[in-house]
């Protein structure tokens, strides 16, 4: 698609999430783009919609021994093991910096509590610069013997509802797709009170050293990215936009604008770009501009126009 | 800092069975290499398989013209895919990334110890280090002499080459660090580098310690964004941190006293 045209028609790619309104529907997803620091030599970050940051527990964390990451068919595996400098420094450190960018900044938080949890939320719900929270439940429940979050209907409630009860920040947990029911995980994310639903997290994978007889990764597991898994995030967000009313930030495997636009279509008011800012630290600005001009080239006036629009009745 | 451009291919050249020199045009990064650093380049634009970038030191760096040289072997789908690329192809290219070596000032003497390509960033380094009017040595080691790619390089640059190989085809028979214990007089050395398989580095580290003489090490690891948000390529500087430092950024050059090399391939 053709960019940078000579007095463009403007289009209106402002998008409303819950309590959020954001510029435009591209949020750099979690995990994939540190603290936005790490990329202000490639990419103005004051554009996008949404910064969502590094995965914050309350304490430091060193994360997993190496390999961390292993690349795979059409993606990669990753086990990061949460590794940040806790929520403290994040506060002090970095959200200063993106506060200056003028950065719409989304705090994903993780914890091995509920407690934990909601404890990290109201010591965000002081702070300005933040416009949502994020709640990372693929992480294991100490207290339940280490099950995910993520995975028990219940638990989704009970995290989900003990954060609401600490934060007026919209509160979006990210679904993890290792479930066999993801309508039913969305549904309990509702019932505790979620604003919104960002999906899907990694899919759980793993790879093997032939030479070495032994897994790849130093977790032997990890989280699968990249667009060997957009058929799968797509299936569930559609799922999800006809049970659940809840707005929807999709992504898995997003590498430009058509499957943006596939996201969009099955439903996600917004769309998160992960792995493609390894690719291209570029990528979420090309991605705007491309949706842009598909706006035009098909003469509608908002991007609000196509959420749902492949959704069959 | 730090650029994304691409690069108009000028030279790709199979310099050995499976090493190949690939030379571009990118006059933006170029004018902000230093030795050691690294380019991030994507070995096809269209395939997602493999999907993410592939670090390449700079193996020469032409600021007049904006050119960059790296060199690599083919080990596996990533460079193999980026063998097909030809001349007047455009590579995307983005660096120049990492911290590079230290420079031990003007007029030093200054050894560099290369195993097979690891010569790579040491060629680049032995240039600027020339600039310094410091007097380099290099010692390169590899199997055989088809595979002693940097000598014409190394040759034009002026240093005093000495090459190794396991099968006696060219100069000292034996490994490049045999010939560093052999042939060196430690007195006369005021600074090394090395680069190469950890092994290697190891007693090339340990020769230093031994002599008390400073020297730098380039490591290697997977990595993902090269830029330290994904923190993928982590690594213990020493068995006993309880942090972990990321190759791309912290690296790839560490202090020899700084960091823990392994005695075995892929140690861990």
């Amino acid at each position: 698609m053709k960019r940078g045209a000579v007095n463009p028609a403007p289009v209106d790619m402002a998008v409303k999430i819950g309590k959020m309104h954001l510029q435009n529907p591209i949020i750099l997803a979690s995990g994939t783009f540190g603290y936005g620091r790490e990329y202000e030599d490639f990419i103005d970050i004051s554009n996008i919609g949404a910064l969502v940051v590094k995965g914050t527990t309350l304490e430091k964390r060193n994360g997993n021994p190496p390999p961390r990451i292993v690349e795979t068919p059409a993606g990669m595996l990753n086990a990061i093991g949460l590794e940040n400098p806790g929520i403290e420094v994040f506060l002090n450190e970095h959200l200063p910096y993106l506060r200056e960018r003028g950065v719409a900044v989304i705090a994903n938080i993780a914890g091995n509590t509920v407690e934990e949890y909601a404890a990290i939320a109201s010591l965000i719900e002081r702070q300005t610069g933040i416009v949502g929270i994020e709640l990372n439940i693929s992480c294991p429940n100490v207290k339940k013997g280490g099950l995910q979050f993520g995975t028990d209907p219940e638990m989704v409630y009970q995290v989900v509802d003990a954060v609401k009860g600490e934060t007026s920040l919209p509160v979006i947990p990210k679904l993890s797709p290792n479930v066999t029911d993801i309508v039913e995980i969305a549904k309990a994310a509702e019932a505790g009170g979620a604003d919104a639903l960002s999906m899907i997290n990694t899919l759980m994978g793993m790879a093997v050293d032939i030479e070495k007889r032994k897994p790849v990764l130093g977790n032997i597991f990890g989280g699968l990215s990249g667009p060997a898994i957009k058929p799968v995030a797509l299936r569930m967000v559609y799922q999800v936009y006809r049970e659940v009313n809840l707005p929807i930030i999709g992504g898995g495997g997003i590498m430009n604008y058509i499957d943006a636009l596939e996201f969009i279509m099955v439903g996600a008011t917004a769309v998160s770009i992960g792995t493609a800012n390894f690719i291209s630290p570029c990528i979420a600005r090309d991605i705007l501009e491309d949706l842009k001009g598909y706006l035009r080239q098909h003469k509608l006036g908002s991007i609000r126009e196509l959420v749902g629009a492949a959704v069959q009745e | 800092m730090p650029f994304l451009e691409n690069g108009l291919v000028v030279g790709h050249t199979r310099v050995s069975e499976d090493i190949y020199e690939l030379e571009f045009i990118t006059p933006r990064i170029a004018s902000e290499c230093h030795p050691g650093q690294f380019v991030h380049i994507r070995p096809s634009l269209s395939s997602y398989h493999p999907l993410l970038r592939r670090p390449l030191s700079l193996y020469d760096v032409d600021k007049r013209l904006g050119s960059i040289t790296v060199l690599y072997k083919v080990v596996g789908k990533g460079t193999h895919l980026l063998t097909r690329v030809r001349t007047k192809d455009y590579v995307d290219v983005m660096g120049p990334l990492g911290r590079g070596f230290t420079l031990p000032g003007t007029h030093k003497n200054v050894l560099l110890v290369g195993g097979g390509v690891g010569i790579a960033p040491l060629v680049y380094l032995a240039r600027v280090l020339r600039e310094e009017k410091c007097k380099v040595q290099v010692l390169h080691g590899t199997e055989n002499q088809k595979q002693m790619v940097a000598f014409d390089k190394l040759r034009q640059i002026g240093v005093e080459f000495m090459p190794a190989t396991a099968d006696g085809s060219a100069g000292f028979k034996g490994l490049v660090t045999d010939l560093l214990y052999k042939k060196i007089d430690p007195a006369e050395i005021d600074f090394i580098y090395a680069c190469g398989p950890e092994p290697m580095m190891e007693l090339v580290a340990a020769f230093a310690d031994q002599h008390g003489i400073p020297g730098e090490v380039s490591l290697e690891e997977h990595m993902a964004c090269g830029v330290g948000a994904c923190l993928g390529c982590a690594r213990k500087l020493k068995a006993e941190d309880e942090e972990y430092v990321k190759v791309c950024k912290d690296g790839p050059v560490f202090s020899m006293d700084k960091v823990k090399l392994y005695k075995k391939i892929n140690g861990r």
